[in-house]
């Protein structure tokens, strides 16, 4: 009689005073019956009891059905945020190089953020050159063309070789990379900082000549995005 | 509404009564508005009214300045200017608006403070202090979105530094950054959704303003003297308390004269003293500023960011026990977000069991040197990373974080606090004169 009650889940009220009556003999009379009866009715439907019944279950199906349904509801509107189609649409873009001489540097904003394309001197090559690669604090060439994503950062690792026939001198004189301070995204200012590469005013990072952080809160090497040279005067990025 | 027993609203009429019946809502006005209130309250009890009247002003003067704004990266700056050139009195709401920030953080500085000095955190105000914690959030999540949208070189690149923080989290950060900015830089979309939350969160300041008020009418107010309300009986707590109308809306009232004098001096002469000019510069993602430094408000905090650099002993510790996944930069953020959250805790960190720092002799000192401290971390901010500088907010946070940390729960052992009055009406009486014999018959107002 009472696993009955427990799976009709007591919505048959003529059980339950005998429930009642069953559970707490002391109780008598009719006024006594009704406090056992309202309580018996929640102690049906606890889910604490070690045997599951029916409305158990329908609680946890209808929490669970609910909570997808919410989630489904809200991702939408998370997911909202997240890059549109046409911000996502990669673009490269052709950058002609054929004006820069020695020392000068072109800077191209690429996917909404800034690159830095460098013809570098022979003695900002030197500068590079001369680094012990196991001192940096970050001994990656952080360098997207290369097929080995823990490469050295050597120079060599780090430059963009020009074609033959393009007429720079040395191949690896040119620099390209992101402009974007890998410490919080400031833009890094052209030949300055303790190394004469880069500097970040916003919190002091220091860059070499070959875009490899070397001192501040900065923690990684300004980052090579894909770059190549499509003829001898033309980088294509992206 | 308040557990100090007071009188509560009886309609009378027929028609208070008919509506009474329906909607109790003169009742719920004149019990939050006729809430017994400490009478001995100084005039660092103040700020609160002054933060209610900032957030509508900043509503009031927000909502008309949308009415004339374009959040489109090409045309917010010019329609920044056309409000300040074309629209009739707009130079002057924008002045209003754009200083409103200030003064609502100076209000919230000194309502923070008083409440770190009186300990109106403590003990059964916990909730009444997360929730401010928790609005001081908001208000710079606010102050910041609204000062990107006028789009001019510090909008700009104060977004990336600011949305770079998360993307120092490890290995999500930069999906949480490019989803916050919606592209991989600063761009329209960012603009476009700062906009949005930057007029809603407002409102939702406003929610929570009722919800702490609503905490601290429960408790009833703290005091200067920290010793709660008599609750013995409703003649005892008369003689603690004051109605707040109209004593101490009538003193609030002339205390926000004071300021709004001061207020009004700066928006009508001298509206860009606390901006930086480089904010009249339309935004240019090829080139950052010179000297990059937020809004004079945010100075503090972002000291203790800049503070943790990779050279700092705690920083490369945290780097080796966790394997390299909280580096210097995530550190930083770490550290800003945890000036916060120690603040935020102080319920349970500081172990004291006298709530006003008037009766806490070595405490006062302490807290003395934190604003000091707050004072000093506002000025190294402002001041580039480099030199002596980085050395000073490194001291400055450290002693931040050690106040609530271990300052904080040592004092409530070691320290011996001095004799607190039995009851707010010996304390009022003894500064006013009273006659001590519990007759509190003179209304006299507080201070």
């Amino acid at each position: 009689m009472r696993l009955f009650a427990r799976w009709t889940g007591g919505f048959l009220p003529c059980r339950q005073p005998a429930i009642g009556l069953e559970q707490n003999p002391r109780a008598q009379g009719p006024l006594a019956r009704t406090g056992p009866r309202n309580m018996e009715m929640f102690d049906v439907s606890h889910a604490d009891d070690s045997q599951g019944t029916r409305r158990d279950f329908i609680y946890y199906a209808t929490a669970g059905a609910g909570a997808v349904a919410t989630g489904a509801a809200v991702w939408p509107l998370v997911n909202q945020m997240n890059p549109s189609a046409d911000v996502q649409a990669l673009a490269s873009i052709q950058v002609d190089v054929s004006a820069l001489a020695p020392g000068d540097q072109l800077t191209v904003l690429w996917q909404g953020k800034p690159v830095f394309i460098r013809y570098r001197t022979e003695t900002e090559i030197a500068q590079a050159d001369e680094v012990d690669v196991s001192s940096l604090p970050d001994p990656n060439a952080e360098n997207a063309n290369l097929a080995n994503p823990d490469a050295p950062a050597t120079d060599e690792n780090r430059a963009l070789m020009a074609p033959e026939g393009s007429g720079i001198e040395p191949a690896g004189a040119f620099l390209v990379q992101m402009g974007v301070c890998t410490h919080l995204g400031c833009v890094p200012l052209g030949e300055s900082g303790d190394f004469h590469g880069w500097f970040c005013p916003c919190h002091g990072s220091h860059y070499d000549t070959a875009g490899r952080i070397r001192k501040g809160p900065a923690p990684r090497n300004l980052p090579i995005p894909l770059a190549a040279f499509v003829d001898e005067t033309t980088i294509q990025l992206g | 509404m308040a557990g100090i027993p007071h009188d509560h609203y009886e309609p009378k009429t027929g028609g208070e009564k008919w509506l009474y019946r329906r909607l109790p809502i003169v009742g719920l006005l004149y019990d939050t508005l006729m809430i017994p209130t400490p009478r001995n309250l100084n005039w660092m009890w103040i700020w609160g009214i002054v933060l209610v009247f900032t957030l509508v002003l900043q509503i009031a003067t927000g909502v008309v300045l949308v009415m004339h704004y374009t959040p489109h990266v090409d045309m917010a700056f010019a329609s920044i200017e056309h409000i300040m050139r074309n629209v009739n009195g707009g130079h002057m709401i924008r002045y209003f608006h754009m200083n409103g920030a200030s003064l609502f953080f100076v209000a919230v500085y000194m309502h923070i403070f008083r409440g770190l000095y009186y300990g109106s955190y403590k003990a059964p105000r916990e909730v009444t202090w997360i929730i401010g914690i928790l609005m001081f959030v908001l208000m710079m999540g606010t102050a910041f979105m609204g000062y990107v949208l006028p789009w001019g070189q510090m909008s700009f690149h104060g977004t990336a530094v600011i949305t770079g923080l998360f993307g120092a989290i490890p290995f999500v950060g930069e999906a949480v950054q490019t989803w916050l900015l919606g592209a991989s830089a600063v761009g329209q979309p960012a603009l476009n959704r700062f906009f949005s939350l930057h007029y809603l969160l407002p409102f939702i300041l406003l929610g929570l303003t009722i919800v702490h008020v609503w905490a601290f009418h429960t408790t009833g107010n703290n005091n200067p003297t920290g010793v709660e309300v008599r609750r013995t009986s409703k003649e005892d707590a008369q003689k603690d308390t004051l109605p707040f109308w109209p004593y101490f809306v009538i003193k609030d009232l002339f205390a926000l004269a004071l300021i709004l004098v001061v207020f009004m001096i700066i928006v009508g002469f001298m509206p860009n003293y606390l901006g930086h000019p480089d904010n009249y510069i339309p935004a240019n993602p090829l080139a950052t500023p010179s000297h990059i430094v937020p809004e004079w408000y945010f100075l503090p905090f972002y000291a203790i960011l800049r503070a943790f650099t990779a050279d700092v002993w705690v920083v490369m510790f945290a780097d080796w026990i966790t394997f390299g996944i909280v580096d210097a930069k995530f550190f930083g953020v770490l550290a800003m977000f945890g000036a916060i959250v120690v603040m935020a805790l102080a319920p349970w960190l500081d172990t004291s069991s006298v709530r006003s720092g008037r009766y806490r002799p070595m405490f006062k000192w302490w807290f003395a040197l934190l604003v000091v401290d707050f004072i000093v971390l506002m000025w190294v901010g402002a001041m580039p990373a480099e030199g002596i500088y980085p050395y000073i907010s490194l001291i400055g946070s450290a002693y931040w974080f050690g106040y609530f940390l271990v300052i904080l729960p040592l004092l409530g052992v070691i320290e011996k606090p001095q004799p607190q009055p039995a009851t707010i009406e010996d304390d009022f009486n003894a500064h006013y004169g009273g006659s001590g014999d519990g007759k509190a018959a003179a209304p006299t107002p507080a201070e």
